[in-house]
């Protein structure tokens, strides 16, 4: 049963990351990745990372989909991709260039042994991710508030217009 | 149970498909999805590392990767917005400037 869930949540996510690449129309893009953002939450879901698959659903399929949707409606792109492309070899290279990316991220993965036995899968609800963040990462999950701000203070000065 | 090396394979299928994403695409927003598509997938492998090793510590993690994550998104969209303004254009191939 969980292996039927994980691979009909993987075929999810490989294709709407290939509808993605593949789809012109930026705002279908969208749709797409908010397809994948969803299916990886699941995949968090099947992880027992319970936490981690609300604050993506709250985070990347609701904040960061709604600002790529509201970008994309500001901006009306569209005409990017047509006429001719100036980089067309380098476009064609990136593809073979990835694969054997991939090709050598699956020979490190297949031969790598990792120590030890599975352990069993320890809960990821709000309580348990809570702890340790308010413990042992108290300091960088208050950093996370500077960073934040610094995001809004640098948002607002490159969007204002000059009066 | 899924063994994690299943997680961990299809966290390089898709951070792979990102990399084609930022690489082929010309659109600054789609390549921006792309990179979004490549921390998903760095996620997802950490939750399946935390997992095999039985701590939380991936996960909090992750919380700081999405963190991360959002406000990269709205500085780029800014930047985006903000070239956009001032070019009326939005290719990528055109923004070469910094060219020396």
């Amino acid at each position: 049963m969980s292996f039927v869930t994980f691979f009909v949540l993987a075929a999810l996510a490989v294709g709407s990351a290939a509808g993605l690449l593949l789809r012109r129309n930026p705002i279908h893009g969208a749709l797409f990745l908010v397809v994948n953002l969803g299916t990886i939450a699941a995949l968090f879901l099947t992880l027992r990372a319970e936490f981690l698959a609300a604050v993506q659903v709250i985070v990347y399929a609701g904040a960061i989909a709604v600002l790529f949707v509201f970008a994309i409606m500001v901006l009306i792109p569209g005409k990017e991709e047509t006429g001719p492309d100036p980089l067309r070899g380098q476009r064609l290279l990136s593809v073979p260039v990835v694969g054997v990316f991939l090709a050598l991220v699956a020979v490190v993965v297949g031969s790598a042994t990792l120590s030890g036995g599975p352990k069993p899968p320890v809960a990821g609800g709000a309580d348990a991710v809570g702890r340790v963040l308010f413990t042992d990462y108290l300091f960088p999950f208050e950093v996370t508030s500077v960073l934040l701000l610094a995001a809004i203070v640098g948002v607002m000065a490159l969007t204002k217009r000059k009066a | 149970m899924v063994p994690e090396s299943y997680y961990v394979a299809l966290s390089a299928v898709l951070f792979s498909m990102g990399v084609l994403g930022v690489l082929i695409r010309r659109n600054p927003l789609v390549i921006f999805m792309s990179i979004e598509l490549m921390l998903n997938a760095a996620n997802l492998a950490l939750v399946a590392f935390g997992q095999r090793h039985g701590t939380t510590e991936g996960q909090a993690l992750v919380f700081f990767v999405m963190c991360v994550a959002a406000a990269e998104v709205a500085v780029g969209l800014a930047i985006i917005v903000a070239i956009f303004r001032q070019r009326r254009r939005l290719s990528v191939d055109e923004l070469s400037t910094l060219r020396g």
